[in-house]
């Protein structure tokens, strides 16, 4: 904890120097359990807690980017890589249809690829939440894909495998051209339709009801 | 039995003998052994057990792993992605660990807990990984709370439809871990973050982002569950938990989490749990809203005329529940329920009200207020302010119709 932490947050700070007078009476109240207390940055059950508890281990950052594979809407976290969607299309035929459908459309879990049959409105069905109406940003796509899929085999596919899907569903959904490549560099550019249709929850509690 | 026991018995063999007493209880054991139970009945107490006086006969010695009755079944009801906590049959505000509800994306992990790690890394002093003996050498916590999932309400338009399949995905635990803000300050998390992104090590590497806020505030990685470990079907060897929000976002099998200065948009928190309102989908909707059910008299129940207590639990995400009104004239008129202690913090509270049902036929519903003052609506005043029916965080009254039979099924409200 940096003492650049404590001084953006003065309530902490507060909470660290008063009550160590109330707390430390008697023989703890010495300078050195005095100086303890200023260096603890959170909360009250907090104050006698050492600096450090000397438990875990540091770790290099070889280590860290074996695990660390997700990607952010500005594209940190992308690897390198390429694909076009007709590269994914035969991919997709291969590895995701049984579940999602001949061309992203039907299939038992759910269409990924905007079409009248997944969108229309029917009593029977809800209104299916494909890639192009749902999903507000195209680095989810692949980072999902990455991680989750296929789902019997997933972390199964290469980065370039996902590049590839990921540009074969985008263009079936009508957001990128056949021959647009996805790579770091333009995947984060791709400005999905759901986009503007996402907000962030602003419930505060009260007697409003939304 | 001999004739002689039966003498024994004096005035009580003349009237009803005891061998037409247990011939009864012994009926009845088969009874529910055959409609019931089957075999695991037959297998973990033999019917013949049932046929004897037990205070003429030595019981079962002491067990290393107790055992329910075999009279009691609650059981999960499991659909392709879940299993929900049959809370019609349970009692006060606990849920037995193996009736947790179960909702997971691709399957429960097997970990060693001997090799697990916990890294945190991303904009820290120090990125560091800790093992489970690590996190268990920790200052520990200990808190009582529900924990839900947000996609938690089903209706049934002919009215026959259990508490546990309207709203089982909430359960409740005492979680016992170590804070999540011990471990920032281990590992000295930056000023400038304001998301973190939690991992787990399913097949569906779930991730969601969570702000940095609720880990300084009351996250906890939790190890044990009701005096145990978690159970592998909630996270062993550890997860994330986080006190009032929705299910989803207290990710199981925790083993990474990183620091960040935006939310990672992760196909969790846009794609899937996120709800339409009006023409925009709502995202991050963290908080559960209050929401109350009367668990008994519900349907598949049936009742008889005279004295009901009725039963429920009552819950919030934004703090303590403040009040139960029950109504047993379908919504005309409110009465207190009484609560029962303990009235904890984002946690189910358990209410009652005594009503003498006279065989007319109504309809008995709850209603809660927590004390932010917000009190739970009817499904018509949800869909009319949000201007959609369904999807997640809905939390409508829910009524339970009466009729002159005794029969109780779902109304919607």
């Amino acid at each position: 904890m940096t003492n650049g932490f404590m001084l953006k947050l003065p309530k902490y700070l507060f909470f660290a120097a008063l009550p160590a007078a109330v707390v430390c009476s008697g023989p703890l109240a010495g300078s050195k359990a005095r100086q303890g207390v200023l260096s603890m940055p959170t909360h009250q059950d907090t104050l006698r807690y050492p600096r450090t508890f000397g438990l875990g281990r540091v770790v290099s950052q070889e280590e860290i980017r074996k695990l660390d594979i997700d990607v952010r809407p500005d594209g940190l976290g992308l690897p390198p890589g390429s694909g076009q969607a007709a590269e994914g299309k035969l991919l997709y035929a291969r590895k995701c249809a049984v579940c999602h459908g001949e061309g992203g459309v039907g299939g038992p879990s759910g269409s990924l690829v905007t079409s009248t049959t997944a969108t229309a409105p029917s009593p029977q069905r809800r209104t299916e939440k494909t890639i192009g109406t749902y999903w507000p940003y195209a680095t989810t796509v692949f980072d999902y894909i990455r991680r989750a899929m296929p789902f019997n085999e997933p972390g199964s596919l290469s980065n370039q495998e996902v590049y590839q899907l990921t540009a074969y569903l985008l263009h079936a959904n009508g957001v990128i051209g056949e021959q647009t490549v996805m790579d770091a560099e333009s995947l984060p550019r791709v400005v999905m339709p759901a986009r503007e249709r996402f907000v962030s929850d602003d419930r505060q509690g009260g007697p409003e009801i939304k | 039995m001999n004739p002689q026991e039966e003498k024994k018995d004096g005035v009580i063999a003349q009237k009803i003998t005891r061998r037409a007493l247990l011939g009864g209880a012994a009926t009845a054991a088969v009874v529910i052994v055959q409609t019931a139970s089957g075999k695991a009945v037959q297998a973990a107490i033999p019917e013949a057990k049932y046929l004897e006086d037990p205070t003429k006969r030595p019981g079962v010695p002491p067990g290393e792993l107790g055992t329910r009755s075999s009279f009691e079944k609650p059981l999960k009801k499991i659909s392709d992605t879940s299993s929900r906590t049959p809370l019609q049959d349970l009692y006060g505000i606990i849920t037995p660990s193996d009736l947790h509800y179960e909702r997971h994306h691709n399957g429960v992990p097997a970990i060693d807990p001997g090799t697990y790690e916990l890294l945190i890394h991303g904009m820290v002093d120090k990125p560091m990984a800790f093992s489970l003996s690590d996190l268990k050498r920790f200052p520990s916590v200990s808190r009582i709370c529900f924990l839900e999932c947000s996609g938690n309400y089903r209706s049934q338009a002919n009215g026959q439809i259990a508490p546990q399949e309207i709203c089982g995905l909430t359960s409740q635990s005492e979680w016992i871990g170590v804070k999540l803000s011990t471990l920032f300050r281990e590992v000295g998390v930056s000023p400038k973050a304001t998301w973190f992104l939690a991992e787990g090590s399913d097949a569906a590497v779930m991730t969601r982002s969570v702000p940095v806020s609720k880990g300084w505030e009351d996250a906890v990685i939790a190890y044990a569950q009701n005096g145990e470990a978690i159970r592998p079907e909630q996270g062993y060897p550890a997860r994330l938990f986080l006190p009032g929000w929705e299910g989803n976002a207290s990710v199981k099998w925790l083993r990474r989490i990183e620091l960040s200065d935006a939310p990672f948009m992760t196909r969790e928190e846009t794609s899937k749990y996120t709800e339409p309102v009006r023409d925009k989908y709502r995202q991050f909707s963290f908080v559960m809203d209050a929401r109350s059910i009367i668990t008994y008299p519900a349907y598949p129940a049936q009742v008889q005329k005279g004295w009901i207590e009725i039963r429920g639990i009552a819950w919030s995400g934004r703090g303590k529940v403040l009040q139960v009104e029950v109504s047993t004239d379908a919504g005309k008129t409110w009465q207190q329920a009484h609560l029962q202690p303990p009235i904890l913090d984002k946690a189910h509270t358990y209410f009652r009200y005594l009503w003498e049902w006279k065989g007319e036929e109504t309809e008995i519903m709850s209603r809660v207020t927590d004390e932010t003052g917000y009190l739970q609506p009817t499904y018509r005043q949800l869909t009319e302010a949000r201007g959609a029916s369904g999807g997640y965080h809905f939390n409508p009254i829910t009524a339970w119709w009466i009729g002159r039979d005794g029969k109780v099924l779902f109304r919607s409200t």
